[in-house]
C-alpha cells in the first residue's frame, strides 16, 4: 500500500510539473527573430568585436531592428559575410575587398636593443609600460611580453625562438585586439598583399636611435630621395612604406637602408 | 534558532564551499572572471531562496502527512530542475537582458548540489518556512561571497609567475584550500560571542 501511495505521489508530481513546466512554457513564448538568426548563422561566430559591438550576436540584433547598421561592418568574414548577410537583408552592400594582417613594426630583441634596466615585474605589455616606459631604452618599441598573443582570439599570434612576436598572416583576422592592447602602438595592421615593411617605430632622430637600436629607423631619408619609386616617405624621422604608391625600387631600397629595418615580410 | 544567526551560519561559519564544500563544479568552472562570478553567484543566491521555501512545501505538506519522508530526494530534485526552467523562462519574458547576462548558468544550477543540499539541511534542522528561506538566501550569498572571492584570486593569479606544473586549476585549488583554511576562523562560538544562541 505504502509503494504505491510513493508511485502515485511521485508520478502527480512529474505530470503535474510537466503539465505546468509545458504551459509556462507556452503562455511566457518569446517570439524569435528569424532574420536576426539567421545573420547570426552567416557571421564567422568568433565574437571578436570589432565591428564594434558585443559579439556576432550583437551584431545580428543590430542588423536586424536598426535599418540604418552597416552590414559590412565584419572584418574577419570579409567580402563573403557582407555578401551573404547583403542577400538576407535584400541589400546591396559595398565592400573593400582588401585583407588586413597585423603586424609588429619592430625588429628589436635583446641582441640588438639597449635596455635601461632589468624588468621582473608582471608579464604583461601594459603593466611594463607604466615602468618608465618599458626597460628598452628604445620606448616605442616592442616589449615582447605578449599582451597581444593573450589577447588574440584565434590564436594567430606566437613568439618565435628569438623572442620575437611573430603574427600568422593565414590566421589572422584582422579584429584589431592587438593594435588596440599594444601600449606603444607598435602593431599595426598592414595590407596582406604588400611584400615589405619599414619594421621600426621610433621618431626620435638619428643620433638618439643609434644609441638605443642598432636596427631602428634613423629617418635619413636614403629610401626617399635614392628611390623615388620605393613607395616609401619619411616623416618625423621614421620612414613609413605605402603599398598603393609605385613600388618598384623598394628591393632596391631595402638594400641600400644603412640600419636594415626596410624588411621583407614574412 | 533566529534569522540574523541563520544568516551568519550560513554566510560565515558553514560557508556552503569552504567548510561544506558543496557546490565545487561552478566554484572551480565559472570563477576565471569576476563578472560571470557574480552573474553565477547571483543566479544561484535567487535558486536557493526560491528551492528553499517550495521544497519546504512539498516536504510538510505532500511528503510528510503521508509518511513517505524516505522520498524527498528524488522529490527535492523534481521540484528543483522544474523551478529553474520556469525561472528561466520567466527571466527570458521579463528581462531579456538579466536573461543574456546569467547566460548558461542558469540551467546549470539544475544540477548544482548546493541547491539540493540547503533543502535537505532545512528538513533535518527543522526549520519553518521563514526560517528556510533566510537559510536558502544565506547559502546563496555565502556561495556567492565565495566565488567572487576566488574569481578576484584567479583574475590575479594569471598574471603572476606560477610554475608551468601548477598553472590553472591546481593553483585554483591550492587558493581554495588556503580561503577554507582562513574560514576555519568563523567558528561555532562566534554566535555565543555575539549572544545570538
Amino acid at each position: 500500500m505504502n509503494i504505491l501511495l510513493a508511485f502515485i505521489i511521485i508520478t502527480a508530481m512529474g505530470l503535474l510539473l510537466g503539465l505546468g513546466l509545458a504551459f509556462v512554457a507556452k503562455k511566457l513564448a518569446v517570439a524569435k527573430n528569424e532574420v536576426q538568426e539567421k545573420i547570426e548563422a552567416a557571421l564567422p561566430g568568433a565574437n571578436c568585436g570589432s565591428c564594434g559591438f558585443a559579439g556576432c550576436s550583437a551584431y545580428a540584433e543590430a542588423i536586424s531592428t536598426d535599418k540604418n547598421t552597416p552590414l559590412n561592418l565584419c572584418t574577419p568574414g570579409g567580402a563573403d559575410v557582407a555578401k551573404a548577410v547583403g542577400v538576407i537583408m535584400g541589400q546591396e552592400v559595398e565592400v573593400s575587398s582588401k585583407k588586413k594582417v597585423a603586424y609588429v613594426f619592430c625588429n628589436g630583441n635583446c641582441d640588438v636593443t639597449n635596455k635601461d634596466f632589468d624588468y621582473q615585474g608582471v608579464t604583461d605589455c601594459n603593466a611594463a609600460a607604466l615602468l618608465f616606459d618599458g626597460d628598452n631604452t628604445c620606448k616605442e618599441g616592442c616589449l615582447h611580453l605578449g599582451s597581444c598573443i593573450d589577447v588574440c582570439p584565434v590564436e594567430a599570434i606566437s613568439k618565435d625562438a628569438k623572442g620575437d612576436i611573430v603574427v600568422d598572416r593565414e590566421l589572422c583576422i584582422s579584429c584589431g585586439k592587438c593594435v588596440d592592447i599594444c601600449p606603444h602602438n607598435v602593431i599595426k595592421l598592414v595590407d596582406d598583399d604588400s611584400q615589405y615593411v619599414v619594421a621600426c617605430n621610433n621618431h626620435e632622430s638619428g643620433a638618439k636611435v643609434r644609441k638605443e637600436c642598432s636596427v631602428g629607423c634613423i629617418g635619413c631619408k636614403i629610401c626617399e630621395k635614392k628611390f623615388p619609386e620605393s613607395g616609401c616617405t619619411v616623416d618625423k624621422f621614421l620612414s613609413t612604406f605605402d603599398n598603393d604608391k609605385p613600388h618598384s625600387q623598394i628591393a632596391e631600397a631595402a638594400e641600400a637602408c644603412p640600419s636594415k629595418c626596410i624588411v621583407k615580410r614574412r | 534558532m533566529s534569522i540574523i544567526a541563520i544568516l551568519i551560519t550560513y554566510i560565515f561559519i558553514s560557508n556552503f564551499i569552504l567548510v561544506q564544500f558543496l557546490g565545487m563544479c561552478p566554484f572551480i568552472g565559472v570563477s576565471k572572471n569576476s563578472e560571470s562570478a557574480l552573474g553565477m553567484g547571483m543566479a544561484v543566491t535567487f535558486v536557493t531562496s526560491i528551492a528553499s521555501v517550495v521544497t519546504w512545501a512539498v516536504y510538510t505538506l505532500l511528503l510528510a502527512p503521508f509518511g513517505l519522508e524516505y522520498l524527498r530526494t528524488v522529490a527535492f530534485i523534481l521540484v528543483i530542475a522544474a523551478l529553474v526552467q520556469v525561472v528561466e523562462l520567466v527571466i527570458r519574458k521579463i528581462s531579456p537582458p538579466l536573461y543574456k547576462a546569467l547566460g548558461i548558468y542558469l540551467p546549470l544550477i539544475t544540477t548544482n548540489c548546493a541547491v539540493l543540499g540547503i533543502a535537505i539541511i532545512n528538513i533535518d534542522q527543522d526549520y519553518g518556512c521563514l526560517q528556510s528561506f533566510f537559510a536558502g538566501l544565506a547559502a546563496g550569498l555565502g556561495f556567492t561571497l565565495a566565488i567572487v572571492l576566488m574569481s578576484n584570486i584567479r583574475e590575479k593569479l594569471d598574471l603572476a609567475p606560477v610554475r608551468k606544473s601548477f598553472k590553472g586549476v591546481p593553483i585554483a585549488f591550492i587558493s581554495a584550500c588556503l580561503m577554507a583554511l582562513a574560514f576555519m576562523a568563523f567558528d561555532k562560538s562566534l554566535l555565543t560571542n555575539l549572544h545570538l544562541v
